[in-house]
């Protein structure tokens, strides 16, 4: 039975990260986020400390860690900051196509990559016209004697100007619909493979977002993650381990909001007295509370389902759908529970606002998550 | 070279304080690691760690006295990196700093250590004395309220910085020793090992548990004593008399001028 108790270790998991993000993500934050620039300083102290790639297997010299581990470190790193934590993350999102469909060489080249020293991997899933409708991707995978020729562009592509090597989406025919998506994995300095612009974005902007294009790209069968025409369920069930995480961001965000609010709302004074004196203030601040308590329990479940292999339900959709409109509304009423000052920049919550937009933006939008959700319940009825 | 490195648990010294009857009351207290005692454990990991290289120059082992069953910040140091531990199963709340400084004594003698590393007090009774009996009894020389340390290991000696009231103090102390620590011994440069470059930049502060060191703490060894099994009999030559809250401050008075000031504290302060 699901138990949303945490041991010993899980509990010293949290503390390092806790410290982690408090002593060395907190403090450059708002710097990376104003020159919207990818902090290599952080990752390679998180690299070292092992908060990166936890989940990768003892086997490919990982640490093994369970999904429901890989959430509780990402809640504190995102606590820091969401968009370092999204860039944090991203490797686990890049290596999970991997781990779910990847071939033991596969396995031994490139997770134990990513545990030998700091790479980066990213997730290249999304196109120019292809984001939430995963089955109308154009990038294009054909026959090429031996092996296969991928031409196309893929877009929103996280920490893709940095990473080493990617994994992704293409299609050997596009009529085929979902049928016709192949998986594939292949190193950045092959010929074809370049980066495309960098999205100056909203939020979340110490997270490095580019487009990466295939021209002419060469793979062979080695390089396809599993067979061609079965990469859809490899996308889905990628889906389905990451979002928990990105619900555990979530939560990060809610906490970390609700933190700043309650040290605001006790050192701010209005009509005489500290404004967490006023009901207004209060009300806002317990809802605050109650978003964390039910985003936490939610990406828990969420995450414990993936590792306990419970599969076909949409609690991961419904933790991440629950877990981003709630750290949207926190972090909105956050600014408002500091009036002017959180609308500037000399203040933390601002940023907040910002970054969690995202979070019911990308690995499927609010709505998509609600379409999983909706067809769950209609087809089980 | 084996350096044992005494820790405790200690109430969490940012929660506020509860009182029952004649005591604090520590029933729903977190217990966390004393912050000196990370420290120290840091102090003895630097001097154990020849960066760059895999070698070991020590073994570093970690000595706590407590319930066998509470045991977590011990298994923190060794996430930490201690090579492995020594718990003396027994309640250290009813005990006096002397039967602490037998036990841990008693645990160096037996484990044949060179060093013994010590955080210069804890954090909740401050009474800072272990390290200096552990050295009485065990008649080894001592350093305490090391700020910087440097291992000396062709001369078998450690030379100390020590923080004293009027600057700092360097002295040379011969191995085996004993060295308690002070909080700038865990600065960038404060702890040289004489295999690990001098300009070697450590972080400031204790270092953090790495997620591979939390895995691997509970596969490490440690070893459970008795007091008995040690020969120490517990003894209390220390009895407790009474435990207060300090009296709450009166609120302070804001005065117009200067005047008022020195006539308040002649006739009402009677301090002039």
């Amino acid at each position: 039975m699901f138990d949303p108790t945490y041991t010993e270790e899980q509990q010293a998991l949290v503390d390092t990260a806790r410290k982690f993000a408090a002593e060395t993500i907190i403090p450059v934050a708002g710097e990376y986020d104003e020159r919207a620039e990818h902090p290599q300083e952080v990752f390679e102290k998180a690299w070292a400390l092992g908060l990166m790639n936890v989940e990768v297997p003892e086997a490919y010299g990982g640490l093994g860690l369970s999904t429901l581990e890989g959430c509780l470190i990402s809640e504190q790193l995102a606590y820091g900051c969401a968009g370092i934590a999204t860039s944090i993350m991203c490797n686990h999102l890049g290596c999970l196509p991997l781990m779910i469909a990847g071939t033991e060489a596969q396995k031994e080249k490139f997770l134990g990559w990513v545990t030998r020293e700091l790479v980066f991997a990213s997730y290249c899933c999304s196109e120019p016209e292809a984001g939430s409708d995963v089955a109308g991707m154009r990038t294009k995978l054909d026959k090429d004697g031996d092996g296969w020729r991928l031409n196309g562009q893929k877009r929103w592509i996280t920490n893709g100007g940095y990473a080493n090597f990617y994994t992704g989406f293409a299609t050997i025919d596009p009529s085929l619909r979902h049928k016709g998506i192949t998986g594939f994995v292949i190193e950045r300095d092959r010929p074809g493979v370049s980066v495309g612009k960098k999205e100056n974005k909203l939020g979340q902007r110490a997270s490095n977002t580019v487009d990466v294009i295939f021209e002419d790209v060469h793979l062979t069968d080695e390089d396809l993650l599993g067979r061609p025409g079965q990469g859809f369920p490899i996308a889905m069930e990628t889906f389905d381990k990451s979002r928990p995480m990105i619900a555990a961001c979530a939560a990060g965000l809610i906490g970390r909001a609700l933190d700043e609010c309650v040290q605001y709302a006790k050192e701010r004074k209005t009509f005489g007295v500290p404004i967490a004196s006023h009901q207004a203030i209060q009300f806002m601040i317990a809802e605050m509370a109650m978003a964390y308590e039910v985003t936490k329990l939610l990406y828990s479940k969420a995450a414990w389902e993936v590792d306990h292999e419970v599969k076909r339900t949409s609690t991961s959709a419904i933790a991440k759908a629950m877990g981003a409109d709630l750290a949207m509304k926190v972090t909105t009423d956050a600014v408002q529970v500091f009036g002017g000052y959180g609308y500037t920049k000399e203040y933390p919550v601002e940023k907040l606002m910002r970054d969690a937009k995202l979070l019911q933006i990308y690995e499927g939008t609010s709505q998509i998550q609600r379409m999983v959700i909706a067809k769950n319940i209609l087809v089980r009825g | 070279m084996k350096i044992l490195v005494t820790v405790k648990r200690i109430p969490d010294p940012d929660e506020s304080l509860k009182f029952a009857g004649n005591a604090i009351d520590t029933s729903s207290s977190k217990w966390v690691a004393n912050a000196f005692d990370e420290y120290a454990v840091e102090t003895a990991l630097r001097m154990a760690e020849h960066i760059g290289n895999k070698d070991r120059l020590a073994e570093v082992i970690v000595c706590s006295v407590c319930p066998k069953d509470k045991r977590q910040h011990v298994t923190q140091f060794l996430a930490m990196g201690a090579d492995r531990g020594v718990i003396v199963d027994a309640d250290e709340t009813a005990m006096d700093s002397q039967t602490v400084a037998k036990l841990v004594a008693e645990v160096f003698r037996r484990e044949g250590c060179d060093l013994l590393v010590s955080g210069k007090l804890s954090q909740d009774s401050e009474g800072n004395e272990v390290a200096q009996r552990a050295a009485g009894l065990l008649d080894l020389p001592q350093a305490s309220f090391a700020a910087t340390l440097r291992w000396d290991r062709g001369a078998n000696a450690l030379t100390v910085g020590r923080e004293v009231d009027d600057g700092v103090e360097t002295k040379t102390i011969p191995l085996p020793a004993v060295v308690s620590v002070d909080l700038r011994i865990v600065l960038p440069h404060s702890v040289k090992n004489g295999a690990t470059a001098d300009d070697h930049k450590y972080s400031d502060g204790a270092r953090l548990a790495s997620l591979r060191g939390i895995t691997m703490a509970k596969r490490k060894k440690v070893d459970v004593h008795t007091p008995a099994a040690l020969g120490v009999t517990p003894s209390s030559h220390v009895a407790v008399a009474g435990v207060t809250a300090p009296e709450k401050r009166a609120a302070g008075q804001i005065v117009d001028s200067a005047q008022t000031l020195v006539n308040k504290l002649i006739t009402e302060a009677k301090v002039l």
